[in-house]
């Protein structure tokens, strides 16, 4: 209730902004004319269009970082110079921002899907990479020896102590990973001009000073994240981590 | 010891470097767009000496330390009223959380048309977006103070001045260096984007955008390397070391 009327005053606050004619209506429009433009986009199905691109790109570069980062991170934590290899890259590369190489991704794979799924994957693959080797090695060494001493070897070991056991860390990497794509993504679709994707109708309004379009587009990427954030993961977070007694153990 | 690990953390990029330069010399691909690292070298070396690859860098950490600056400044100032005062935390608290998910690059045009192309509008973009991590950060640690140390100290006869600098600021500010330590890595994510988006005529992102148009792929790559290392600065010497120096020392990370 009260997160309610924080948010009208909020609405109310730009509204008067909007109509007091400070600014250019172009630059500054009115919440009905951005709820119209919302709407209208809506119904004519191109809002739907745009968004089907946007999550086909993110979820395939998030699906490729996560593959690379889980093998990658269960191989550093097993194996001793796997680690000593792989670490030292991923701690040098990690700092630059993926959306660095967009120009470079643009020049090797031409503009479109390729370069923008790169730059996701470039984006989503250290939070990846990072949490499953940090939860694999987190795993309580008291399980590992008490399943070993049960008689568990190699398969049995890994599916059943390592993967659960690594699992809560994993879940936040994947969340991660998924903020950091979202946030790549619409980068990526600006730079690399590809002719769909809500990034490219942001900043393809720019043009036109389609400043309503602009705001009714933000306002279903943070939709879309919220959406993901808040009841895919956590969800995710439930049937898995929760029901297997993960969280739990882990603060007892 | 210390050779010993050199060498074991430089046998990678020794390793990467190594088939870098088999493929560039292979012939797979053309040379303008996969050039050897020599050439990478070289054109790193002369944009140095030329003093253009200095100025594109000091351009850009003068947007992220300006831009940065607002944002730690009014985030820390936003965070502490919201942990201490519950009007504020009423009012801000959903506003922050709608606005934080929403990609800060989704607000770039808006941003641009707002604020104009350059400088104003890219630095207004950086400290909006890195703003977020360091409220939702100071108000975490404001509110997760010990009530027990709060009451003690008031027992003791602290007055509100005392109370904030010498339990509060000290037992929430872990959490405010991480907010800051989020929000400087975020700047940073941002501001190579929209230096490549804002047009501005100097600046690593629009270096590395910019030699695009004439397929100097050495230059972009060039360009990435001094980000890195930047970024790698950032991280080693500006973040680690405050943190030594503030919540180490204080005793508020077991050390």
């Amino acid at each position: 209730m009260k997160a309610l009327l924080s948010v009208v005053i909020a609405l109310v606050v730009y509204e008067v902004i909007a109509r007091a004619g400070w600014f250019a209506t172009a630059l500054v429009p009115t919440l009905p004319m951005v709820a119209r433009t919302l709407w209208a986009m809506l119904a004519d199905g191109s809002m739907a269009g745009h968004a089907i691109n946007t999550l086909y790109r993110v979820f395939a570069g998030l699906a490729l970082a996560a593959s690379v980062g889980l093998v990658l991170g269960f191989l550093m934590a097993r194996y001793r110079p796997v680690e000593s290899f792989f670490l030292p890259l991923v701690s040098a590369l990690m700092p630059i921002p993926s959306l660095a190489w967009a120009p470079v991704f643009i020049l090797w794979f031409g503009l479109g899907n390729v370069a923008t799924i790169l730059i996701v994957f470039y984006a989503a693959s250290f939070p990846m990479v990072i949490n499953t080797w940090t939860g694999a090695r987190a795993v309580n060494p008291l399980w590992l020896r008490a399943a070993g001493s049960m008689g568990a070897r190699g398969g049995a070991m890994f599916w059943k102590v390592v993967v659960p056991g690594a699992s809560p860390f994993i879940i936040t990497g994947l969340r991660l990973a998924f903020q950091r794509a979202w946030i790549a993504v619409v980068g990526a679709e600006m730079l690399a001009a590809s002719a769909f994707g809500l990034g490219w109708v942001i900043f393809d309004a720019k043009e036109f000073l389609n400043a309503d379009v602009m705001l009714a587009s933000l306002a279903v990427i943070g939709a879309i994240g919220f959406v993901f954030e808040r009841l895919v993961f956590g969800s995710l977070e439930r049937t898995t981590v929760l029901r297997w007694g993960m969280v739990r153990a882990a603060k007892a | 010891m210390f050779a010993s690990s050199f060498v074991r953390a430089a046998f990678p990029f020794a390793v990467v470097a190594a088939i870098w330069e088999l493929v560039a010399h292979s012939g797979a691909f053309p040379p303008r767009l996969f050039p050897p690292l020599e050439e990478i070298g070289a054109t790193l070396a002369r944009l140095t000496v030329q003093g253009i690859l200095p100025h594109h860098a000091a351009e850009t950490v003068f947007r992220l330390a300006f831009g940065f600056a607002i944002a730690a400044a009014l985030g820390v100032l936003v965070g502490i009223l919201m942990g201490r005062y519950r009007r504020a935390e009423d009012l801000l608290l959903p506003l922050v959380s709608i606005g934080a998910p929403i990609p800060g690059l989704a607000y770039a045009p808006l941003f641009l048309l707002w604020f104009g192309l350059g400088d104003t509008g890219s630095i207004v973009l950086v400290a909006f977006v890195s703003m977020f991590p360091v409220i939702i950060n100071s108000w975490t640690g404001v509110k997760a103070v010990k009530e027990i140390w709060l009451r003690a100290a008031q027992t003791m006869g602290a007055d509100e001045r005392r109370l904030f600098r010498y339990v509060i600021l000290p037992g929430a500010l872990p959490y405010i260096l991480t907010g800051c330590r989020l929000g400087l890595a975020q700047a940073w994510r941002i501001l190579v984007a929209v230096e490549m988006l804002a047009a501005v005529p100097w600046g690593l992102g629009w270096l590395i955008f910019g030699a695009r148009e004439f397929l100097n792929t050495d230059a972009m790559l060039a360009g990435i390397a001094v980000i890195a290392v930047i970024g790698l600065a950032l991280e080693k010497f500006v973040f680690q070391r405050l943190e030594r120096y503030t919540v180490v020392r204080w005793g508020m990370v077991a050390a």
